[in-house]
């Protein structure tokens, strides 16, 4: 049972990343990584992560990637054209993923751990609580920091998005 | 019956490659954008699976705990970076209509 959901959504994750890379309109791509983040959140649950599934489709699927429409609908970007030169580099750059991949599944087969079977989740494993405890204990002051950081993104993309005639409108012409 | 953990780090490995096979081949600056957040969500997954399996063996909760706080902290950081490398592209593109990263080669050597 749990077996047929991961192969599903594992299945699910990586068509639509592939999707994500290949398609030349940047909206299907979006609408794809759309699928693919949505599946990583059922393998975030089966995890026993229910709070990052939830925080994964709130914020990256509801927030972040519909950022990326409105920026893309803005642009009015034209589809990629094929690049005319541009073969060499393709099968160099499908060679260096495809040596990260070997390397990392390599490094990965050498831990003893990693052929376990997980052991079926309990109430107390996939229990929110305590993780908020530790959230706003432990780890209280990154959590202010990263409040921090978003207004400082906040900011700094306003002021980087702003039209640069909008502060002095009399000083251009 | 469960699933290998070898198995998540399996996936999160092969989502990882197609999105640096992606941010090498796009030339569209919001693709590039796309394949790296596709990276970011794989390295998630993989440090959530880790830390499920390390608060197995150690009998503690704790570490499953603290890598779902850093996936957290993770999302959060992904967050700032999308506002902010979205207000570049649009200023670029005021001021180059392009977005196409072969084009914008200003600071080439």
């Amino acid at each position: 049972m749990e077996i047929g959901v991961f192969l599903l959504f594992a299945l699910l994750a990586v068509t639509s990343a592939l999707v994500v890379v290949v398609h030349r309109n940047p909206v299907y791509s979006v609408m794809s990584l759309v699928v693919t983040l949505v599946s990583t959140a059922v393998l975030f649950v089966m995890l026993g992560a229910p709070f990052l599934a939830a925080l994964q489709v709130l914020v990256y699927t509801g927030a972040i990637l519909v950022l990326f429409l409105f920026v893309i609908m803005l642009l009015n970007i034209e589809r990629e054209t094929q690049r005319t030169n541009g073969g060499w580099f393709k099968k160099l750059a499908a060679l260096i993923s495809a040596a990260i991949f070997v390397a990392i599944v390599g490094s990965i087969s050498l831990q003893a751990y990693t052929g376990r079977f997980l052991e079926a989740l309990t109430p107390e494993s996939v229990a929110i609580e305590p993780l908020a405890r530790e959230l706003f204990s432990t780890y209280l002051l990154p959590f202010e920091i990263i409040g921090l950081l978003l207004l400082a993104a906040v900011v700094g993309a306003t002021v980087l998005a702003r039209k640069q005639d909008a502060v002095s409108p009399e000083k251009e012409r | 019956m469960t699933v290998p953990v070898s198995w998540y780090l399996l996936l999160a490995v092969m989502l990882f490659a197609i999105g640096a096979a992606g941010a090498l081949t796009r030339r569209n600056g919001i693709a590039i954008f796309l394949s790296i957040e596709l990276m970011l969500n794989a390295a998630n997954l993989s440090l959530v699976a880790y830390g499920r399996v390390v608060a197995e063996r150690t009998m503690d909760l704790a570490s499953a705990h603290t890598a779902q706080i850093i996936v957290f902290f993770v999302l959060a950081v992904a967050a700032a970076e999308a506002a902010v490398g979205l207000a570049l592209f649009i200023a670029v593109y005021r001021k180059r209509r392009t977005i196409d990263v072969d084009r914008l080669n200003l600071l080439r050597w």
